[in-house]
């Protein structure tokens, strides 16, 4: 079963008087073919988390698993060629090289999955850029004749290039126009269900990760602090965190000012 | 053509460059035997029809011996160059390949070289190599090269780190084709940019080693050698210095131009450069603004030049503000919602030039005052609070500090009332131990505070308006939330009227009243805060509210979107700039611009076609 | 961060303590300099046609005919002595010519140094607010041009040119030597102007970043008078990078001093080394590498210390 499991993850940055522990023995399951939501605020640890699941940054203790196998953490085995959980970074200015055409960049990805033949490869980068609705001839483009965007998409295709089974995506729309979110929000989607591929994500947003996660987790501070099916979340927050969260969330339609629930005990500290 | 080959400086230095390379090849060839004849009779004579540098101490013409020189100076200093390029970008990559403290260790070492100026590197190490041109080669080389090395390093970290390297680690490519795929073309170009400039400093560096004798030696010689020979005879027969003088100059400034230059190129280059700001003409009877409103603007527009022609990026935008009111302009980027603001705070960047039929603050007309006086108005009316708290107070001027100078400036109060009024301030935007705080600089506190204490800045004088840009955008939904009921306790206490300006349609609808929506430069709806979510009329305000999710959004369905972009500045469509990308498009909005028509209180409208809203809304379909 | 901060003295303990090794480092390097040359360096500086007991008595008396070892130990304590050996070619204490010669060199560079930032500094100030945004790109041409070909011409050549015009062609101030206040004039101006130009240019080029910044938009928004602007609000953040400029112009300063001393035949240590190494007197090219090698050190030691003095957001007070 392609469940990841994520067991008691614990990231330490720095050490003796300075050390902070930012990720803080977090455990999560992202069961096959689901997309689970992961929210909180800056410095609540997502970021690391998600990169900690690709494997870019050590692990203190815990680990990750798929397959049975173990992907981070101890006994960690090593094979050759993509990782099965591929992360699809926030920034589209710093995602692609800059010197590389996008054909090339997706190209990496096709052929890290074990396609050697040229044309093979070029008819892959094809059905990848077409999988992401982009057109076709953008293959030869270089990143800054792209928009965020298309750039967005073409992060997208070269993290499923390598058909994993788990993607993450951290805050892949917050570097972009409030109009041109849902349209990569909407992809995300679709190749989750056409693919049948796992996502984690991962967004300061609850409305967009309430939209598309089946179960939302949330963070503050290192830890999660619950874990619920997203509607269920939403309705009847358990944790008070998540209940300032949602109160927290300005809405529209809420008719004309309002004023924010003073109760939670969260509200009253003079934070921020 | 390349760009910089079309700048005059780019051309020239280029030119020069290539000179110089040529008559290092067919130097030798051409003026050799002229350099090498000896004619003891015409030692040292001056300038001559014969000898346009006169002759040295041996007869031999100067000039033919500056130019068949050229090509011992260039090729050694080229040589000591590549060399001490190569051996520093080897050090340099060392550390990225050796164990973390070992690579350290060796960071170090290159840390301390580099401290040390290369002129006296190259010096000292002569003595060991020996003096003469191969050593002085081997030298300048060995100077040169922690230079590169650090280079080297600091590129290669950036490169190492960055997101698309990660994302290649991921997909499990193998270092040595992440080296060479990645690493290598990314470091390249700010690399043979840097040799060709290092070409430059080598040049003279030779120079300043065979002036000294501890470079080329007789019988050879290079401009640097011919300089130390010149310098003993300069009082009597000057032009035997002067013409390896020039050489070394013009040639060092050739090499150090072009790698400028293509540092330049490799850099963003700004599009307005050298563009003046186009002058504006005021229709001479201004006049549609209000003398009782906070804020009072009519016919607004802002133009820009650009190679193209100018461009306008807001057009005619007005509206008034009362006082205590808050009212909200939405729009996304590109919409000209910021630059309105910057307008009305008078802070357009060059080369802008802004046109306003009438622009009041609390009655003053911001066109007709002189500057003192406008100085003095804007800066006890208006308070301003931009999107990023992080960088919008000076890291090195204490939090108390930037507060009190505005008290200092505006009201004239000593030092030690602007500081507890300070104080105060920062208490009132509940900010905790203020008198702390007030001390601190701002690298000491979060973002939440950082903007509460550019509030308070905002509040040391009587602010009629408070014009909040993007206010919460880089902030915490928690502390967003506190930030927006901070503003509204503003106006509750103290009658300041707000505008609020965000792409973020619920909080603006959640603390403003009235809302303004703006689309490619133009105000396209107004309309109360309370209608934005079931009553929008206008198409695109509909869009906008449908594209953003929030926490009842349908799951079932996809969301929705507007194909398309917005048009920019430079491009707009003739009739409504929204036509192309409109649901309720007809013929008519591509050809006849809608005019903003006021339609009863608080609604304003700009549509041909729009939402059936109400009969009012629907009397104006036509 | 001020001096009361608590991090200061552990941040002081750290460069004293970097500066220690450095120096051990620098007189190890200088140590091994003389000892990595091919041949026999006596020989080399008595020539050829020395008859070998006078060769084989001048290394004993050096010290050359014992250990490596012990000639490093020897080398080392000699350096934190001041007994840093004799001159092959005069005889004389090294010390003894180092110490005559340093103040006359001291005085050049110091000279030089304070001439060059302040030309430079108020010129790229003034020349980065006026050319800010764009504005004024003849202003920036002009500038670049004439900055650019100050740096270009080398101090030796700019003071040979200068002795030309000043002293020979016009005999208004004196060709060469030390002596009274005119005869610094024409070297401290030669090895000043190109450093000058170059400082120059990096302070209109972090003052054109510095006025660009988020903060400086906050002040304008303010409407503080331009004297605020500038000199409370923008000076402060224009520090650190043109302190630690001015660290490696001081240094290359120390590097130029070598040439234009050449040229005004000034009586200071770069006239010693011009001298010495042909004549491949080791002793004293040792010392004078101590010497010059010490005050780059120095140089960077004190510019640490002042950019994390004065810079709050300076990280560098962490390392």
């Amino acid at each position: 079963m392609s469940t990841l499991r994520l067991h008691e993850l614990t990231v330490r940055f720095g050490d003796g008087r300075r050390a902070a522990t930012v990720v803080d023995r977090v455990s999560l399951e992202v069961p096959e073919a689901s997309v689970v939501g992961l929210v909180g605020e800056s410095g609540s640890g997502k970021s690391t988390l998600a990169r900690a699941v690709a494997g870019l940054v050590p692990v203190s203790a815990g680990e990750v698993t798929i397959d049975g196998g173990t992907l981070v953490g101890r006994g960690r085995t090593r094979p050759r060629g993509p990782r099965p959980v591929q992360l699809v970074f926030q920034d589209p200015n710093s995602a692609l090289d800059p010197r590389m055409k996008i054909g090339e960049t997706i190209g990496e990805g096709v052929a890290a999955g074990g396609v050697r033949d040229r044309a093979a490869r070029r008819a892959e980068v094809r059905r990848l850029l077409e999988l992401v609705r982009l057109d076709p001839a953008l293959a030869s483009a270089l990143p800054r004749h792209l928009s965020g965007g298309q750039r967005q998409r073409a992060a997208l295709a070269r993290g499923l290039a390598a058909r994993p089974k788990v993607l993450i995506a951290d805050e892949i729309t917050s570097a972009l126009d409030v109009s041109v979110q849902g349209a990569v929000l909407n992809l995300l989607r679709e190749i989750q269900r056409e693919l049948g591929v796992s996502v984690l994500i991962i967004s300061h947003n609850l409305a967009v990760v309430r939209y598309l996660a089946d179960s939302i987790a949330v963070m503050h501070d290192g830890r999660l602090v619950e874990v619920a099916p997203a509607g269920e979340l939403v309705e009847r927050p358990r944790d008070p965190y998540t209940r300032s969260l949602l109160a927290a969330v300005p809405r529209l339609g809420a008719g004309g000012p309002a004023r924010h629930a003073d109760d939670s005990p969260v509200a009253a500290a003079d934070l921020g | 053509m390349p760009r910089f080959l079309r700048t005059p400086v780019g051309a020239a230095a280029t030119l020069l460059a290539v000179a110089f390379i040529v008559l290092a090849v067919i130097g030798p060839a051409v003026w050799g035997a002229d350099a090498a004849r000896v004619d003891v009779a015409a030692m040292q004579r001056g300038v001559s029809a014969q000898h346009w540098l006169g002759t040295d101490t041996l007869g031999r013409d100067v000039l033919a011996r500056v130019l068949v020189a050229t090509r011992t100076s260039l090729s050694l200093a080229a040589l000591a160059t590549l060399l001490g390029a190569l051996g520093g970008v080897v050090l340099g990559s060392i550390p990225s390949v050796l164990p973390r403290s070992a690579g350290r260790a060796v960071s170090a070492l290159i840390d301390l070289l580099v401290a040390f100026p290369g002129l006296l590197l190259a010096l000292f190490l002569a003595v060991v190599f020996g003096v003469g041109a191969k050593g002085a080669v081997f030298a300048l080389a060995a100077a040169l090269a922690p230079g590169f090395a650090r280079l080297t390093r600091v590129l290669a970290a950036s490169v190492t780190g960055s997101d698309y390297v990660a994302a290649s680690r991921q997909l499990g490519v193998r270092p040595v084709r992440l080296l060479a795929r990645h690493v290598l073309p990314n470091v390249a170009e700010p690399l043979i940019v840097n040799t060709a400039t290092a070409m430059g400093g080598t040049l003279l560096a030779f120079a300043g080693l065979s002036f000294l004798g501890f470079g080329v030696q007789p019988p050879s010689y290079d401009w640097g050698e011919m300089l130390n020979e010149g310098l003993s005879g300069i009082y009597l027969d000057p032009a035997a210095a002067l013409g390896p003088g020039v050489a070394v100059v013009l040639a060092g400034v050739a090499f150090t131009l072009l790698g400028e230059l293509g540092a330049q190129l490799t850099g963003t280059a700004r599009a307005h450069q050298g563009l003046r700001p186009i002058t504006a003409r005021r229709d001479e009877a201004p006049g549609g603004a209000d003398a009782h409103c906070a804020l009072s603007v009519s016919g607004l527009s802002i133009t820009f030049p650009t190679p193209r022609g100018p461009i306008t990026p807001v057009a005619d935008v007005g509206f008034d503000i009362l006082p205590g009111e808050i009212v909200g302009l939405v729009g996304e980027s590109g919409s000209g919602k910021s630059l309105t603001a910057a307008a009305i705070a008078r802070l357009v960047p060059y080369p802008g030039t802004v046109i306003a039929d009438g622009l009041r603050l609390a009655g003053d007309d911001l066109d007709a005052l002189p500057a003192a006086e406008l100085r003095g108005v804007l800066g006890r009316k208006l308070a301003v609070v931009f999107q990023d708290p992080m960088s919008a107070l000076n890291p090195a001027l204490r939090v108390g500090r930037q507060l009190a100078e505005v008290s200092e400036v505006h009201r004239g109060e000593t030092r030690k009332a602007a500081w507890s009024k300070a104080v105060d301030r920062l208490g009132a935007v509940h900010i905790g131990d203020p008198a702390r705080r007030a001390r601190q600089y701002p690298g000491e506190l979060s973002g939440g505070m950082r903007q509460r204490a550019v509030i308070a800045q905002g509040l040391m004088a009587e602010p009629a308006l408070i014009l909040a840009d993007e206010p919460t955008t880089a902030l915490d939904v928690t502390v967003q939330r506190r930030i927006l009921d901070l503003l509204c306790q503003v106006r509750d206490e103290r009658g300041a009227a707000v505008l609020l300006i965000s792409h973020d349609l619920a909080v603006v609808a959640e603390v403003a009243s009235r809302v303004l929506v703006m689309y490619a430069g133009r105000v396209v709806e107004e309309l109360p805060a309370a209608e934005l979510a079931d009553a929008s009329a206008h198409p695109y305000t509909r869009a906008l509210i449908d594209t953003v999710p929030d926490l009842t959004t349908n799951r079932d369905v996809p969301l929705a979107t507007i194909e398309g972009r917005p048009p920019s500045p430079s491009e707009m469509p003739p009739g409504c700039a929204f036509a192309p990308r409109c649901p309720r498009a007809q013929a008519r909005c591509g050809v006849d611009r809608p005019p903003l028509v006021a339609l009863g209180d608080a609604r304003r409208l700009a549509c041909w076609n729009p939402h059936p809203v109400s009969a009012k809304v629907e009397a104006t379909a036509r | 961060m001020n001096v009361k901060d608590r991090r200061w003295p552990g941040f002081l303990a750290r460069r004293l303590a970097r500066f220690a090794i450095s120096l051990l480092l620098l007189v190890t390097a200088v140590f091994g300099m003389v000892h990595a040359l091919p041949g026999d360096p006596v020989r080399a500086a008595l020539g050829l046609t020395a008859p070998q007991s006078l060769v084989a008595a001048k290394r004993h008396q050096l010290g050359l005919d014992q250990s490596l070892w012990h000639q490093y130990v020897n080398f080392l304590r000699g350096a934190v002595d001041g007994n840093l050996g004799t001159s092959m070619s005069s005889g004389l204490p090294v010390t003894q010519i180092i110490g005559e010669r340093l103040a006359a060199t001291a005085a050049l560079a110091g000279l030089a140094f304070l001439v060059a930032v302040a030309i430079a500094v108020p010129a790229g100030m003034a020349a980065g607010i006026r050319t800010r945004d764009g504005r004024r790109p003849r202003t920036q041409l002009a500038f670049g041009a004439v900055t650019g070909v100050a740096t270009a011409v080398p101090d030796f050549l700019l003071g040979v040119g200068l002795v030309f015009v000043f002293a020979v062609g016009l005999k208004a101030l004196p060709v060469a030597g030390r002596g009274g206040a005119d005869s610094y004039v024409l070297p401290v101006l030669a090895l000043a102007l190109g450093p000058a130009a170059a400082l120059a240019r990096v302070v209109r080029v972090e003052t054109a970043r510095v006025l660009g910044e988020d903060y400086m938009r906050t002040a304008r928004a303010k409407r503080l008078p331009d004297r605020l602007l500038y000199l409370r609000h923008a000076l402060p953040n224009l520090l650190t990078a043109t302190l630690t400029v001015s660290g490696l112009t001081l240094a290359s300063l120390l590097a130029g001093t070598v040439l234009v001393e050449n040229v005004f035949a000034w009586p200071g240590l770069g006239t010693e080394l011009a001298q010495s190494v042909p004549l491949k007197d080791y002793p004293v090219v040792q010392g004078l590498a101590l010497v010059f090698g010490a005050g780059v050190l120095l140089i960077n030691l004190l510019i640490d210390t002042a950019v994390a003095l004065i810079d709050p957001r300076s990280t560098i007070r962490e390392v």
